[in-house]
This record gives structure tokens, C-alpha cells and sequence, in this order.
């Protein structure tokens, strides 16, 4: 079995699960269970001034019988006193020494800093995370995603936590910007020991058509709210991509954003995440997912060789390109597994409508093809012979075939498909060597005929 | 117009078989559908109800859409969703079926669609009627197929005119389903969706004869003369009945299958004879398994289906046959009946012979005894093809029954057209709608001069 365990900033962990700043942090005994459970670290829910809350805070997004692909919140920081709240952390790391135990924190004032970074390290915690993302309420009062957006600012306030504190800093970022790597930066110049993202974004979920508010309702109105959850994965890999890549950048890194899975922990960490931090899907099922997420990664590290979760840090940061360092000449083509299929036909309809109009249906004639909108008609040597039905019992004429000359190999029918596996996308060495477009502009022969410049410029 | 019954029939005694969706469950499966393109579930309907497409509305919680998209192909869509045999139909093609998945449960969704849409009082559900055109169409017999008729010819524009023996509207959609399918007063509310259109008009209690001798008797050479076309639907006649040597047995406890049943769904005042403990249903067709199943539930503690081949050459359903057994009905295969055991005027049971390839083998006579004998032998179409003849230059075939153009359901007579089980031999309500939408689209025509006949 791989070694799970990590460490971040010296600090070790017993795996890289940690639990969010979020209501499953709220409170000692819900930590405790949570460790129980096999959490290896938690962030305890924002520590700051006292604050209210509204009533209803959170709303989802829902896909299909999908719940709650995406979530989000309305709520603040922590609402309960502080002194609760320390001597609960204090239990909690007295009881579970090995676990890592991270204080959050949200205060204005420097001299506010001092003091809350003080008693938070007095409970034992092992690393201080200061919450620079909260893009809702706190925000307006010139904290949480106002000190984010900030690069000065985020700056300022990291130099003066890392000089008040004893144990490394966490900067959380935010992910309401338009360039993660200007306040990533800034965190790291400001001293910062490593950075945790992405906080939730900026979001307000739909409109409650009958009351004509919109969600979540506090009575006659809302107020925009805190994205999060499975549906926000592919912006925050993104954002933490930026700065996993970036030459300059270099500290340890806390990945956040919809992380439901074993699979999705990995792709962070694949990504350049040392441990991943869990709210959305922990709210939905409850603390015992972490058990499939252990077993699931270490199993996984298993199968590709890997002794530690070490070995699997940043493993597919390089291949995150710019779109002119891409291959040009690499191809792939959709094949239609027939004896998978099962005749739904929505890779024939998404590719004649939604892509290239090169999936075809058995036994058209070209007239027929033609009247049903396809603009090219495959090759003779390239129509199969369908059985009559396959092993499933799925007529053959209900059996899509692509057009292999004319695929452009986006992807679309296997991302319709139902059935996982019927379609897939096959590599074609075309012989041809790697060039991207970036070896074209360096070479001057980036233009494509048959546009604006061919025309501006004749002579090309 | 209301159609009424009176409470207390028997057929409020059974439970549903396939209960209403709630909403939140029918959104659930709704999302389920792939929404495949040229679904197969589309070609597998009769009537080709663009099924994804009404499903997809009611994931959309746009119900009445949903409704108008099922009553645009099918307009008694209801009593379809609630009587279809959909495991043999849309449901059996479903691509889950190819998957191992279960699949979309496309009957119930459908019911719940149409329900809610009336129920909620959604308007325009039917397609805009086109102004009227003068024209007027007599049907002969209320069953589904001039049910459907009438309203598609009364939204063309024609004045639809039905004529019906009995009281009530429907045939056997009201008095011949299964009531764990669908119960009469279901079927009754459905009609009165298809009466409101302005167009139509019942007439029930309305005999067409020959000669008219009396009240609630109309003629069919004055149907031909009065009217710009007919459109015949006259079902398939009473039960048949076991041959003259089977003798004869107490009526209250020999009966017909299909008059049992209606007497089950529409008479309030009809009971099961005393002390039924063993009932034989004859036959092997659906209606003998409604028959077997519905006696069953009714509380019969041994029902057994006699049946003189064996299973696999039933004309019943595999679906409704497991159903019946489920619940408790035992089928007795390769026995052939040959007459009505009697003893002091009361009934004992059934002679039967071990049958070969569906004939009595000699010497194997032997009795099975029974105290209730429902007979499901087929129809009795004497009196239906002596209706037909009325209307000249209709045809009937060996089967007695009545000869069409299937691609536009018009017989020998050019002004008669025809459609539903007196076509067919007896199908599904879904095959009757399909019958009156062809026989629709080329009345209009004839009517409007599209081209002449």
C-alpha cells in the first residue's frame, strides 16, 4: 500500500484529505468525528469578530436528477463565540496530536491580527490559514475577497501575519480576479509559507420564479453567494494550474474547489496540489466519503508505481500548455464500439447538429444522407457492413458510423454517449512531425489562407 | 353533458396496478429518458407520440406542453397511457432495455402528463379547431376508434355525429378494461374532454337498423343519405359462446367474458352468484386473463385458466399472464372443454378432454369441477357483420371482418370508412386511434375536395 502521508510546509499530515473552512469545521465535535472518520486535516470554520447570520443561506444547482452540482452559501464566518471555539481546538488537537489542526482566520486591524494569531496558535494549531476569499458579506466590509482582489493589500496583511506567527501561513485566495497569479504572487512576496484555492466564487445560483427572488430566499430578497461544489472543479484547477506553473511562483499548494472523489483529489495533486481541502461533498454525504478517498487514491497510487502521495505531486503540470505550444498535427478519430452501442443515436444528432455532420446512420442512400443535411458523404471503403442487430439486440441500422476523412476529432459523440466506453477516440499517426502554432509564428508562416489577412495582405 | 355512474360497482374494489406518478416522481424518471433521436419507443407506438419530446417537457415542469404534444399525435393519449400493453409496444423498445437498465416507465409518464394538464385546468390542450365547414360525418358505435374520429374530424372543422346502441359512450374502453388498468369513470372523463369540442355530438341509445320500427332507431340508408360520410366502428361483437353440445348451464354462473366484465365495471348493482370458491376462465386470449386476473382479486380463492393448447401458443400477453399468476391464477394447459357439467339444474364444473395440438383426445374426458365458468372463447360476430351489411358495398372478409384501403381505412362504399377491432379482429385502443387518424386524414380530404373518389 502507498504511503499516504504528507508533508506540507514541515507539517505532516496522515493523508492529504483535509476538511474546509465550512460548516463541517464548526465545532469540536464535529471535527473529532471527522478524524474518526479518517480526515486527515481540517480548517476549522473562520475565526474573527462576532457576526450574524441570515436564514436561508445556501442554494444548488441540480442537473437531471443530479443534486447539488453546484452549491452555493450566503453564510459568514463562524457565528459562534470565540472563546468556544478555542478551547474546542484546544480538545481537539490534545486528542488527535497527529492530525493537522489549521486555524482560519478573518480580522481587519493589525493589531486584530496579532491577537487572533496568537490564541489561535495557542491552541495547538499547526498551520494558520488566513481567509483572503470569502467573496460574500465579509467582502463588503472590506475583508475576505476585498483583501483578495488586492494584490497590495493581501500583500501587506500576509507580512503581517507572517511576522506575528510562529507556524507557517496559509494565504487563501480568491477566485473573483482576473489574474490568480498577480495576488498568488503577492502572497508570496508578502512572505506567505503557501497558498490554499480557490475560495467560492462570486455567484448568485437562479431566480425563484414565483416569489421573483432570487436564491436562496431571505425573504423578499438575497444576495450574491459563495460558488462551490462539483460544478466549480474545472475553474479552480485552472486558477491553481496557473500558479503550479508559473516559474516564479514555487510554494506549497492547498487545492480546493469540488473535490467529491478519490480521482478528483489525485487531479488536483496531479495538478501541483500537496493536499486538497473537501467542503461541498462532505456536506452532502457526510464525513464517511473519505474512507472510499483513501482507499481509493492509495489503490490507484498502487497501480501506477507510486510509493507516496510525493511522487504524484505536479505529475501533469507540464503538459498544461499554452494553446500555441499544441501539436497541430496530432489527430484523433471517434470509433463507435457497435457491439456497445445501444441505438440512442445522440452521437448522430449532437454531430449533425453540434458538430461536423460526419456521423452517419447505415443504410441511407446519398440522396437520403444529403435531404438529412450532411454536406459530405463517406467514401464507399469506409461504410461498414452493420449485422443485423448486435449482441445486445440493437438493430444494426440504429448503429452510427463516422465518417473517419472528414471527424475533426472533437470529442462531442463520446461525451454524449451514454454508455461509457461505446465511443472512443483513437490516436492516427499521420507521420507527420510535432509543430505547433508557435513554431509557425517563430517561423513567420502563422496565417491561414482564406481570411482577412490573405486579403489585407496579398502578397501572403 | 355528464357521463355518471352509479357508485358501488365492483370494479372500485380494485386497486390500481400501475398508481399515478406524484410529481417529484415523475420528474425523477422524466430525467432518466435519454431523449434519444428517431427514438425507437416513437416507431413502436401506433399512433407516433413524439414520446422524448413529451418527456423532456415534463422534466421542464412544462406539463401542459407535455399534454398537447401526446393529444397532437393521440387524442384518447389517456386512456392510452393507462391501457397500452407499453411492455410490448414503447416501453419494450426503450434503449435501456439493450442496456440491462430498467426502462422509462413511458405509460405512467404519460398518464401523469395528460392528468395534471386537465387537472390543473390547462387550456388549448387539443390544436385549435379549424372553422367549420358545413360538413357533417355520422360514426356508427362509440368505441375509442369513433371517439378518436370524432374529435379529430370536429378539430378539421366537420360536425362528428356518433351513434351508440347502449348508454354509455366508449365500448370496451369503458366497459371492457381491466379495472386495476383503468375503471370506467376514468374512461368516461376522458369522453367528455372529446364531447366539450363543439363539433361533437353523441347520441346514445340509438340503434342503426334497417327499417326504423320505433324509438332509438336510426336507418342506415338515411345515415348515407343525410350524412357527407360514415366512418363504421362497430366492434366485434358479443361473446361466443361453447357450442350447442356443451348444453347449457345456470345463466348467473355460465356468463361471457366481456359481459361479465362490463357487468363488473358499469352495473352497480351486480354481485359475484354466493359461495364462488373454484372459477374457470375458457380461452387464452387477453380478455380470458383480464377475466382470470379480475376474478382473483375479487376474492375467488381458486381461479384457474382452462385452456385447450398449450402456454406458448396463447394469444394472451407473457406480461399479463405472469401479472395473473402473481396474484394467484393457475393455468391448465392442453385441456379442451366439451360441455357444462350439471347436476339438479346446479353447476358442478366443466367436462374437459386432454387436448393434442388444441383436440379433444378420446378417452381422456374427465370433470374439472367448478362453481363459476367464465367463457372467453372469441366473439360472436352474427349480429356486427348483419350491421355492416346494412351499409352497401361494405365488404367482410372470411373473419367477418370489414374490408379497408389500410393507407386511408375507406371500404367498397365510397362514402364509409371504417376503422378499429371490427377492422383489425380486435386490438389495442391505441391500434383504434391510429385506425380513426387514417381514416380521418382521407375523409377530410374527400371532404375538401383534396381529391375525389
Amino acid at each position: 500500500m502507498a504511503d499516504l502521508s504528507i508533508d506540507f510546509c514541515g507539517v505532516k499530515s496522515p493523508n492529504p484529505f483535509w476538511l474546509a473552512s465550512a460548516p463541517p469545521t464548526n465545532s469540536g465535535p464535529q471535527v473529532m468525528r471527522a478524524f474518526e472518520a479518517g480526515w486527515g486535516g481540517a480548517v476549522w470554520k473562520t475565526l474573527g469578530n462576532p457576526i450574524v447570520n441570515v436564514s436561508s443561506r445556501y442554494a444548488a444547482v441540480d442537473y437531471g436528477n443530479t443534486r447539488m452540482m453546484g452549491l452555493n452559501n450566503i453564510e459568514l464566518i463562524t457565528d459562534r463565540p470565540l472563546e468556544d471555539n478555542l478551547r474546542e481546538m484546544t480538545e481537539v488537537k490534545k486528542r488527535f496530536p497527529k492530525h493537522v489542526l489549521i486555524a482560519s482566520l478573518m480580522v481587519e486591524t493589525k493589531e486584530e491580527w496579532k491577537e487572533i494569531i496568537r490564541r489561535s496558535e495557542d491552541t495547538g494549531a499547526d498551520l494558520l490559514e488566513l481567509n483572503f476569499g470569502c467573496p460574500h458579506g465579509m467582502c463588503e466590509r472590506g475583508m475576505g475577497s476585498a483583501v483578495g482582489e488586492e494584490p497590495k493589500v493581501l500583500q501587506e496583511i500576509t507580512s503581517w501575519a507572517v511576522e506575528y506567527a510562529q507556524v507557517p501561513v496559509i494565504i487563501k485566495l480568491t477566485p473573483n480576479t482576473s489574474d490568480i497569479t498577480e495576488p498568488g504572487l503577492a502572497a508570496r512576496a508578502g512572505g506567505a509559507h503557501a497558498v490554499s484555492l480557490i475560495n467560492t466564487i462570486k455567484s448568485i445560483i437562479g431566480i425563484d420564479l414565483d416569489r421573483m427572488v432570487p436564491y436562496p430566499p431571505v425573504g423578499d430578497g438575497s444576495s450574491n453567494g459563495g460558488y462551490c461544489g462539483p460544478a466549480v472543479k474545472p475553474i479552480a484547477l485552472h486558477l491553481m494550474g496557473q500558479l503550479s506553473r508559473h516559474p516564479e511562483f514555487g510554494l506549497p499548494i492547498s487545492g480546493i474547489g469540488g473535490v467529491s472523489t478519490w480521482r478528483d483529489a489525485a487531479e488536483f495533486i496531479a495538478l501541483g496540489a500537496t493536499t486538497v481541502q473537501v467542503c461541498t461533498a462532505v456536506m452532502h454525504y457526510g464525513y464517511r466519503i473519505v474512507e472510499d478517498m483513501i482507499e481509493g487514491l492509495s489503490e490507484f497510487l498502487d497501480r501506477k508505481g507510486m510509493a507516496t502521495v510525493g511522487e504524484l505531486v505536479g505529475r501533469a503540470t507540464s503538459s498544461y500548455k499554452d494553446w500555441g505550444d499544441l501539436d497541430l498535427n496530432y489527430k484523433v478519430i471517434a470509433e463507435i464500439d457497435q457491439e456497445a452501442c445501444i441505438g440512442c443515436q445522440l452521437c448522430y444528432v449532437a454531430c449533425m447538429d453540434g458538430a461536423h455532420q460526419c456521423i452517419h446512420l447505415p443504410g441511407r442512400s446519398a440522396e437520403e444522407a444529403l435531404a438529412a443535411g450532411h454536406i459530405h458523404l463517406p467514401k464507399p471503403e469506409h461504410v461498414p457492413t452493420r449485422p443485423t442487430e448486435n449482441r445486445k439486440g440493437v438493430p444494426g441500422s440504429r448503429i452510427p458510423y463516422v465518417d473517419p476523412v472528414e471527424c475533426v476529432g472533437c470529442n462531442l459523440c463520446s461525451l454524449v454517449c451514454p454508455v461509457p466506453g461505446c465511443i472512443t477516440m483513437a490516436a492516427e499517426d499521420g507521420g507527420k512531425p510535432f509543430e505547433s502554432w508557435n513554431d509557425r509564428v517563430a517561423r513567420g508562416d502563422a496565417i491561414v489562407p482564406g481570411g482577412l489577412a490573405c486579403t489585407i495582405n496579398p502578397s501572403k | 353533458m355528464k357521463y355518471r355512474l352509479d357508485s358501488g360497482r365492483l370494479e372500485e374494489r380494485f386497486a390500481e396496478w400501475k398508481p399515478a406518478y406524484t410529481k417529484a416522481e415523475a420528474i425523477a424518471e422524466a430525467n432518466r429518458c435519454l431523449y434519444c433521436s428517431d427514438a425507437p419507443c416513437i416507431t413502436a407506438c401506433p399512433t407516433h407520440i413524439d414520446i422524448p419530446t413529451f418527456i423532456k417537457k415534463i422534466a421542464s415542469e412544462n406539463v401542459a406542453g407535455s399534454a398537447r404534444t401526446i393529444l397532437s399525435a393521440n387524442v384518447l393519449g389517456y386512456s392510452c397511457a393507462r391501457v397500452c400493453p407499453v411492455e410490448v409496444l414503447c416501453v419494450g423498445k426503450c434503449v435501456y432495455n439493450q442496456w440491462g437498465r430498467a426502462p422509462i416507465q413511458i405509460g405512467k409518464l404519460q398518464r401523469f402528463a395528460v392528468e395534471t394538464a386537465w387537472n390543473e385546468g390547462a387550456r388549448g390542450l387539443f390544436p385549435k379547431p379549424l372553422p367549420a365547414t358545413g360538413k357533417k360525418v355520422a360514426l356508427v358505435g362509440a368505441g375509442p376508434a369513433s371517439v378518436a374520429a370524432a374529435a379529430q374530424l370536429a378539430l378539421a372543422g366537420h360536425k362528428a355525429v356518433v351513434y351508440e346502441k347502449g348508454a354509455l359512450p366508449g365500448g370496451l374502453n369503458t366497459l371492457g378494461i381491466a379495472p386495476y388498468k383503468m375503471q370506467a369513470s376514468d374512461a368516461l372523463d376522458e369522453i367528455e374532454w372529446v364531447a366539450d369540442l363543439e363539433l361533437v355530438e353523441f347520441r346514445c341509445g340509438v340503434e342503426v337498423v334497417e327499417r326504423v320500427s320505433g324509438d332509438g332507431q336510426v336507418a342506415a340508408s338515411s345515415l348515407l343519405e343525410e350524412y357527407d360520410a360514415v366512418f363504421l366502428a362497430i366492434g366485434i361483437g358479443g361473446d361466443a359462446m361453447l357450442g350447442a353440445s356443451a348444453g347449457a348451464g345456470p345463466a348467473e354462473r355460465v356468463v361471457g367474458a366481456t359481459e361479465w366484465i362490463e357487468r363488473i365495471k358499469g352495473d352497480a348493482a351486480y354481485r359475484l352468484p354466493s359461495n364462488v370458491e373454484r372459477a374457470v376462465v375458457i380461452g387464452g386470449g387477453n380478455t380470458a386473463l383480464d377475466a382470470a386476473h379480475e376474478l382473483r382479486v375479487l376474492g375467488v380463492p381458486e381461479v384457474y385458466l382452462v385452456y385447450r393448447r398449450s402456454e406458448t401458443e396463447m394469444s394472451g400477453y407473457a406480461h399479463e399472464l405472469s401479472a395473473a399468476r402473481k396474484d394467484g391464477v393457475k393455468l391448465v394447459e392442453n385441456r379442451a372443454p366439451l360441455s357444462y357439467a350439471v347436476e339438479n339444474g346446479e353447476l358442478r364444473g366443466l367436462n374437459v378432454a386432454h387436448a393434442s395440438a388444441g383436440r379433444p383426445v378420446e378417452g381422456t374426458a374427465e370433470l374439472f369441477p367448478a362453481d363459476f365458468i367464465v367463457v372467453a372463447i372469441g366473439q360472436d360476430r352474427a349480429r356486427h357483420t348483419q350491421l355492416a351489411r346494412l351499409f352497401p358495398g361494405v365488404e367482410l372478409d372470411a373473419k367477418g371482418r370489414v374490408v379497408v384501403d389500410p393507407a386511408t381505412h375507406r371500404t367498397g362504399n365510397r362514402k364509409v370508412w371504417s376503422g378499429g377491432d371490427c377492422v383489425n379482429g380486435g386490438k389495442e385502443v391505441v391500434n383504434a386511434v391510429e385506425h380513426a387518424k387514417i381514416a380521418v386524414r382521407d375523409i377530410c380530404n374527400t371532404l375538401n375536395g383534396a381529391h375525389h373518389g
